[in-house]
């Protein structure tokens, strides 16, 4: 079959594992529509960046495909109306976050018309231009499907100075369990082609390779089929290894190329996009479709019958497993795969973009062994898809030398999970890699803060100094004056004077004097370093 | 509905990843002890009960220490006693010494591996030397003479086999004529008698021309301590632990290879004075040393560069303190001494990190 005719590339990356795939469970079950649920909870942040603002309020009708929520900012994606219905709150709900905090959330009452909003299909595609093409995929609120979540239209947008000439359609989907993008491969290969072209169109690539795991061969087979007539597609199997389907890992299996070290994957001339992104983009763009719904790999042993949904954004988790016969003996929810996804508090939060597999591990799995020390054993070095070694990154996260810590590559890890996969000490390993992250990451906000109160600082003692020079030249001037005028007369007693420039200048740290206004920023810092500096340079000014 | 959602089950949310490929350090030292299970059933038909007695004593004064030193330091002492380190340091100790070493030395160096060697350091996997070997220097340099007292092949079921309370005797009460040769003279090991015969004058020839063979190496008629009697069988133990993937080849390759690299240079100078490459590997400890001692994995590198290092020092210096040091084997001052170079080898031997010129560095091509 496929897999004879298909060379298989081999994993070129480092380290990598072959856990047990479960795929099994789903790769079987053909994808079915899920109904619409009666009240759907829409979160306005279903992507990486900052969430959308509501356009809605409640009691305002709306039809499936209007925008809710519009972008804010550039790395943010609008979202859209699921389903035609009522808006009957904006509220906040619990989000699909291991946090299990609530965000702010549409929810909407279906009235079971589902009736669409006009839609502007565009199937003569090159008329819009690469321009007009990722505008609309901005609107139509696309966002990273294989479970980043990332805006579409940002990563379409590489720049003049990067060239990209390849696209990798990443079929590799290597999590265990996942089956949805396997699925979509083969149900609608050519929906995918032909959103890769717009895509490949759009930032102006010769080369497009679709690149799929070794053991998924009918989706091989199907896309190999569907890309008889596109001489610019071609069809590759790649080696059944954790992690081929991260970016790097996968684009130097396929293509040779090594993306260095904090760039992109433009920086080599590639552009990465799963096979699910490319088959929103073909919505959007030929049918005018916005995203409202993906499919979703609904599986794992607690589950009673696995499937393959096509699910509206905002259905209730809840509404999906009752739609799969339920779960019982639950000992943990899974939003993505097992290695990358993150576990739910419980079943309360709704689907959204980014859900590429809801999985319900039984109690069973849920690990009880004890952690154990590390027993140095190496395993996580060969493991490594980055050819890191996690266990001195373990140690040093654990004894908080974040500088050693960043020394050893820390910021390479891609937080695959292997390492923790293969450690026998069951040493929650990617856990601490999160933890030194963040702490650096917050060391250096506040130091990035303490710099600009100390360039503030710095600025206004410069600006203090300047000022007390000046008004003793003023004051030598004026005393020569009037020593030469009348050195007799002078009534002022000294120290009056002093009490009262004293005052004024408080009065002008204030911001009330009219003397702040031509230099209006220096008040407000002087404001923001609060009252004890202040009343130094009061002193200063008065000595 | 919203109600009834609310009262789902409530779901501890570990962070990712949320799969086990299901070792534990408890499998890994199970592996290591079936690994050795071979040799040391044989070491116990060679030489009968005094091995038998030898490996009791070690493991209940080990696991004994194992569980004070837990106890004073607050630690569980239950997970770590069941998870088989200390087991497998005992083991490996009492293989390590020989049949014939009254108990008390063997209770005194596994008292010292786990209590000194392991526990003061921080317990498992914070030890800078490998326990069984330390303690086992300790002993050689404490005990010169009860560590070099070699005894006959006696093996049970034979006539010349030793009795229940002969075993008895030699291992508790020091009484150690039984297990020797009848001439009461201490047998040598093939390492040992070339290292006196040298100096006779005698040329490498003559001497293992003396009733030396390599066959009798492969299978274990030659005597040793008790965990060196076959190669065959060492080997065999060393490539199961291989198939389960404890032990990759890299540290055994690189030592062995260390070896006899060493050996190949100064047996074609001088073979007079040299023995050959065979010789070196199928005797004395370097085949268990490189299988299971070098390979011990809180004290040897987790680079797989740095264990080509450590292996090819490990070899090298077991070459060089067999021909010039003053003890004819040489594999646990090798190991130890190459144990201390560990976290320099380490840290020098990081592999070069994915789109970085290398750990640590630059991204690559960052020079345009």
């Amino acid at each position: 079959m496929a897999e004879q005719h298909t060379p298989i590339l081999p994993a070129f990356f480092p380290g990598g594992i072959e856990p047990e795939e479960h795929k099994e469970l789903t790769s079987e079950s053909p994808i079915r529509r899920l109904p619409v649920p009666d009240v759907l909870h829409v979160p306005l942040k279903q992507h990486i960046g900052n969430p959308a603002q509501a356009l809605v309020k409640a009691g305002d009708h709306v039809r499936k495909g209007d925008v809710i929520g519009k972008p804010e900012g550039f790395v943010s994606a609008p979202v859209h109306a699921p389903t035609s219905g009522t808006v009957t709150a904006i509220e906040d709900y619990p989000a699909p976050h291991p946090s299990g905090l609530n965000g702010p959330t549409v929810h909407l009452e279906a009235d079971g018309r589902d009736e669409w909003t006009e839609l502007d299909p565009r199937p003569d595609f090159h008329k819009l231009g690469p321009a007009g093409i990722r505008g609309r995929i901005r609107q139509a609120g696309l966002v990273g499907m294989g479970g980043a979540g990332f805006p579409t239209f940002v990563k379409l947008n590489p720049g003049p100075d990067r060239a990209v000439d390849t696209i990798i359609l990443n079929g590799g989907e290597s999590e265990p369990y996942l089956t949805c993008d396997d699925r979509l491969m083969r149900e609608r290969p050519k929906e995918i082609l032909h959103g890769a072209s717009i895509i490949g169109y759009t930032v102006g690539a010769k080369r497009i390779v679709v690149a799929i795991e070794a053991n998924k061969w009918q989706a091989i087979s199907a896309m190999l089929g569907a890309s008889v007539g596109w001489p610019q597609i071609e069809v590759v199997a790649v080696e059944n290894r954790y992690p081929m389907g991260a970016e790097k890992q996968l684009i130097l299996s396929v293509t040779g190329r090594e993306v260095p070290s904090g760039r992109l994957p433009a920086d080599v001339g590639v552009l990465n996009q799963n096979v699910g992104t490319a088959y929103a983009t073909y919505r959007a763009i030929v049918l005018g479709e916005p995203l409202i719904e993906r499919v979703v790999t609904v599986s794992g042993e607690a589950i009673r019958e696995p499937a393959n949904l096509e699910v509206r954004f905002g259905t209730p988790i809840e509404t999906i497993a009752a739609a799969c016969g339920g779960y019982a003996d639950l000992g943990r929810l899974i939003m993505g795969g097992p290695f990358v996804g993150s576990a739910l508090h419980n079943t309360d939060p709704p689907m959204v973009k980014e859900t590429n597999g809801l999985i319900f591990h039984a109690r069973s799995q849920v690990p009880n062994e004890p952690v154990m020390p590390c027993i140095r054993c190496g395993a996580c070095v060969e493991a490594c898809p980055v050819s890191l070694v996690p266990n001195e990154m373990y140690h040093l996260a654990r004894n908080k030398e974040f500088e050693r810590v960043q020394d050893y590559d820390l910021f390479d890890c891609i937080e695959c999970g292997c390492c923790a996969w293969v450690c026998p000490s069951n040493l929650p390993l990617v856990h601490y890699y999160r933890y030194a992250k963040s702490e650096i990451q917050a060391k250096e906000r506040q130091k990035e803060v303490a710099d600009i109160a100390r360039r503030r600082t710095e600025a206004r003692d410069a600006r203090l100094r300047r000022e007390k020079e000046e008004k003793e030249a003023k004051r030598r001037a004026k005393k020569k004056q009037t020593d030469a005028a009348k050195a007799e007369s002078d009534t002022t007693d000294p120290r009056e004077e002093a009490a009262r420039k004293a005052a004024d200048k408080r009065r002008r740290m204030r911001g009330k004097s009219p003397q702040s206004s031509d230099d209006g920023n220096d008040a407000e810092e002087g404001d923001a370093e609060g009252p004890g500096t202040a009343a130094t340079s009061d002193e200063s000014n008065q000595r | 509905m919203a109600q009834a959602q609310s009262r789902t089950p409530s779901l501890a949310v570990p962070s990712s990843p949320h799969d086990h490929g299901g070792g534990s350090v408890s499998s890994v030292m199970t592996a290591v002890i079936i690994g050795l299970a071979p040799v040391s059933l044989y070491s116990v038909y060679l030489f009968g009960w005094p091995v038998l007695f030898l490996l009791v004593v070690t493991l209940a004064a080990g696991l004994a220490t194992e569980a004070v030193m837990l106890r004073l330091m607050d630690r569980p002492v239950r997970p770590h006693l069941l998870d088989g380190s200390a087991t497998v340091t005992c083991l490996l100790l009492g293989l390590s010494l020989p049949a014939t070493t009254p108990w008390w030395i063997a209770a005194l160096g596994a008292v010292f591996g786990i209590g000194v060697g392991k526990q003061l350091y921080g317990g498992l996997g914070a030890n800078p030397f490998n326990p069984a070997m330390i303690a086992r220097v300790m002993l050689l340099i404490s005990f010169p003479k009860e560590l070099s007292t070699w005894p006959a092949i006696k093996p049970l079921f034979s006539g010349q086999a030793l009795s229940f309370s002969e075993g008895l005797g030699v291992t508790f009460a020091g009484d150690k004529t039984p297990a020797l040769p009848p001439d009461a003279a201490s047998a040598a090991t093939p390492l040992g008698h070339l290292k006196t015969e040298l100096t006779m004058n005698l040329t490498v020839e003559e001497i293992l021309g003396q009733g030396y063979s390599h066959t009798q190496a492969l299978f274990g008629s030659l005597s040793g301590s008790a965990g060196e009697t076959s190669a065959v069988l060492v080997l065999l133990g060393g490539l199961y632990l291989w198939w389960r993937g404890v032990i990759g080849w890299r540290i055994p390759g690189s030592m062995i290879a260390g070896t006899a690299a060493m050996a190949l240079v100064f047996n074609i100078y001088d073979p007079s004075a040299f023995p050959g490459v065979a010789f070196h590997l199928l005797n004395g400890s370097l085949l268990f040393g490189a299988f299971f001692i070098a390979t011990d994995m809180v004290t040897s590198p987790t680079t797989p560069r740095g264990q080509l290092v450590y292996g090819a020092g490990c070899g090298v210096l077991t070459y060089i303190i067999r021909t010039w040091g003053g003890y004819p084997e040489g594999v646990s001052f090798a190991v130890v001494l190459m144990n201390a170079g560990v976290p320099l080898i380490d840290h020098y031997t990081r592999p070069r990190v994915f789109g970085k010129e290398q750990a640590g560095g630059p991204p690559v091509g960052s020079e345009e």
